[in-house]
């Protein structure tokens, strides 16, 4: 690994641009960090990846010494329930995501865009379910749905992980509405655009990039879930979560390290999808810096 | 046509509104105020009330302290308690440090400075479950790293190899969490300093500043609010984290999330009041550990 850093030319504007050779010290922090960074997320992913082909990989093998797809066809097999649970999980974070976004971002365009009297307070409680522990309320909120008959169903399900998604949706969501103000669409309206018109061709397509890591978020927030869904889905409605969990504490890393797999696909997917927002358009992460 | 009217008003224009733009953000913001409050409310006060002896399902009616009481004067609550702090504290401290360490280096552009940046990423959308997954693997008596201290020959059997997982010390649970979390920490922090740009550092150099005072009197008063708000959530997070100190963590003493949640999904229903009201113990905890917080953090970057 080399530290020459006099090239660049192809530096993106955001980032600090390098005017002399870093000294020393610099240097070894940038190839400690590098080395960190690929070894404590490479590992672990690695060790799935791995686990989930092996059959036999005894102590202290560095490698299995038995391959198999032993671990993969399991998981397709229906006495699995992985793809049922997949299924399952899809569907709830779909449903999360489009509600998430039907409730959220009104309120997140009039906390971005606007003052109001008692906003802060709005804030606070908007922001409640991801500051304060939210176990009584799960808690609680299981014996209400009992009684309105929300359990073990898709639709109880996706309204308690909408509990946890909003908080970060309007988050996410008012920053980049701040970041963006009216003056555009004023503009717009003054220069005789009609609201779906100022909608159509202004504010969607200034929000959109931020929308599109705001949702794909909130998916992955739904996907998460664990013990929301155990409680509300009471058993009968199973996520991939809940699929992993016994073979997690359970002897056959291999089953528990392909199911993990599965589960973390769309992660990756998004984030692939999303890296660039992330890293360089500082409204989307600069959200969650400002609660 | 009625926005072109409305918007062609001098801007400070003073007049009384017409209802309907009154009524528009408390409009926008009902549904979501709404959901929080009926939900996330309802719920607090149904637990809440249970707490207290209000359980008409199991007869209970009676308003009571006696829950609270025998939580906590129980011996064993507080030393859940104490653990469930330290876990939380721990892996809030550290991942806050090492967010802040990696940000400042990943914010410049050099050799391989992309790559790490989208690595670092990684972990930002996956279930802490898979983490838990994956970091197990590596750390158990028979892991990765034991195998590999093996073949450096540092050790012989598994049981040389230091316990990492069901631990009192709870270091995989702390690892999985500094794993997920300094992403998080660490992009929010990017994202201010890049925001920033260099141009103050420039000038507190230009002035004569070193390195330490260039990052304690410039940059860091920076990214204070940022770090605030992150490792309050992670805080509030890791406080309440049920399935991954279940999954890696010591049976007892068990964290106090696990507890609460072993005894209220206990067949016996009598247990649910004190299910509740541990739970209701650690959110006011937690609350008033995040408060006091943020007084000291705001008190701290004023002067």
């Amino acid at each position: 690994m080399t530290t020459d850093v006099k090239d660049t030319t192809q530096a993106a504007p955001e980032y600090i641009e390098e005017k002399e050779k870093p000294p020393i010290a610099t240097r070894w922090a940038r190839r400690l960090a590098i080395v960190s960074i690929l070894l404590a997320v490479g590992l672990p992913m690695i060790s799935l990846l791995v686990w989930s082909f092996a059959f036999r990989w005894n102590y202290p093998d560095l490698l299995p010494s038995e391959w198999s797809m032993r671990a993969w066809s399991y998981v397709v097999d229906d006495s699995s329930r992985v793809l049922e649970g997949l299924w399952n999980s899809t569907q709830a974070a779909v449903l999360v995501t489009i509600l998430a976004i039907i409730v959220g971002l009104p309120a997140a365009r009039a906390l971005g865009q606007h003052d109001f009297r008692a906003k802060s307070t709005v804030e606070w409680i908007l922001m409640m379910p991801i500051i304060v522990p939210p176990l009584v309320a799960t808690m609680g909120i299981h014996q209400i749905f009992i009684r309105m008959n929300l359990t073990d169903s898709l639709f109880g399900v996706a309204l308690v992980h909408l509990i946890p998604s909003i908080p970060y949706f309007i988050l996410v969501m008012a920053s980049v509405f701040a970041n963006y103000g009216t003056a555009l669409e004023e503009t717009a309206r003054t220069l005789g655009a009609n609201r779906w018109h100022v909608f159509r061709y202004v504010t969607f397509p200034a929000i959109s990039s931020g929308l599109l890591v705001a949702s794909m978020f909130t998916f992955l927030i739904s996907w998460s879930q664990y013990v929301t869904t155990l409680l509300i889905g009471g058993g009968s409605f199973i996520t991939l979560p809940l699929v992993l969990f016994p073979f997690l504490s359970g002897a056959n890393h291999s089953v528990a390290a392909a199911i993990s797999l599965v589960f973390v696909a769309p992660a990756i997917l998004v984030l692939i999808m999303t890296s660039r927002q992330l890293s360089r358009e500082s409204s989307v992460m600069g959200g969650f810096g400002k609660i | 046509m009625s926005d072109l009217v409305e918007t062609s008003e001098p801007i400070g224009a003073v007049r009384r509104e017409p209802l309907r733009s009154r009524l528009k953000i408390p409009l926008m913001l009902t549904p979501a105020l709404a959901i929080i409050l009926l939900l996330f409310g309802g719920g607090i006060l149904v637990g809440a009330g249970q707490s207290f002896g209000y359980f008409p399902a199991i007869g209970l009616n009676e308003f009571t302290f006696d829950y609270y009481r025998s939580v906590l004067t129980d011996p064993n609550f507080l030393r859940s308690l104490w653990l469930t702090f330290r876990i939380a504290a721990t892996a809030t401290v550290l991942s806050s440090i090492l967010a802040v360490a990696f940000a400042l280096v990943l914010r410049h552009n050099f050799r391989g400075s992309r790559l790490a940046t989208f690595l670092f990423q990684i972990p930002l959308p996956v279930p802490h479950l898979v983490a838990a997954s994956g970091i197990v693997l590596l750390v158990t008596q028979s892991g990765l790293f034991a195998r590999l201290a093996y073949s450096l020959g540092v050790i012989e059997v598994p049981a040389d190899f230091p316990v990492m997982v069901f631990d009192e010390a709870g270091i995989a649970i702390i690892l999985t969490f500094l794993w997920k979390e300094i992403p998080f920490v660490g992009l929010v922090v990017l994202a201010i300093l890049q925001s920033v740009g260099p141009q103050y550092e420039e000038q507190a150099r230009t002035l004569g500043a070193n390195g330490r005072q260039r990052f304690f009197h410039v940059l860091l008063p920076l990214i204070m609010p940022g770090i605030l708000s992150t490792s309050i959530i992670i805080f509030a997070f890791t406080f309440a984290s049920y399935e991954i100190p279940l999954l890696l963590g010591v049976r007892f003493p068990a964290t106090l999330p696990v507890v609460a949640f072993r005894q209220y999904q206990d067949p016996d229903l009598a247990l649910r009041p004190e299910a509740m009201a541990i739970s209701v113990v650690l959110a006011i905890v937690a609350l008033l550990l995040l408060i006091a917080y943020r007084r000291l953090a705001q008190y701290a970057v004023k002067r």
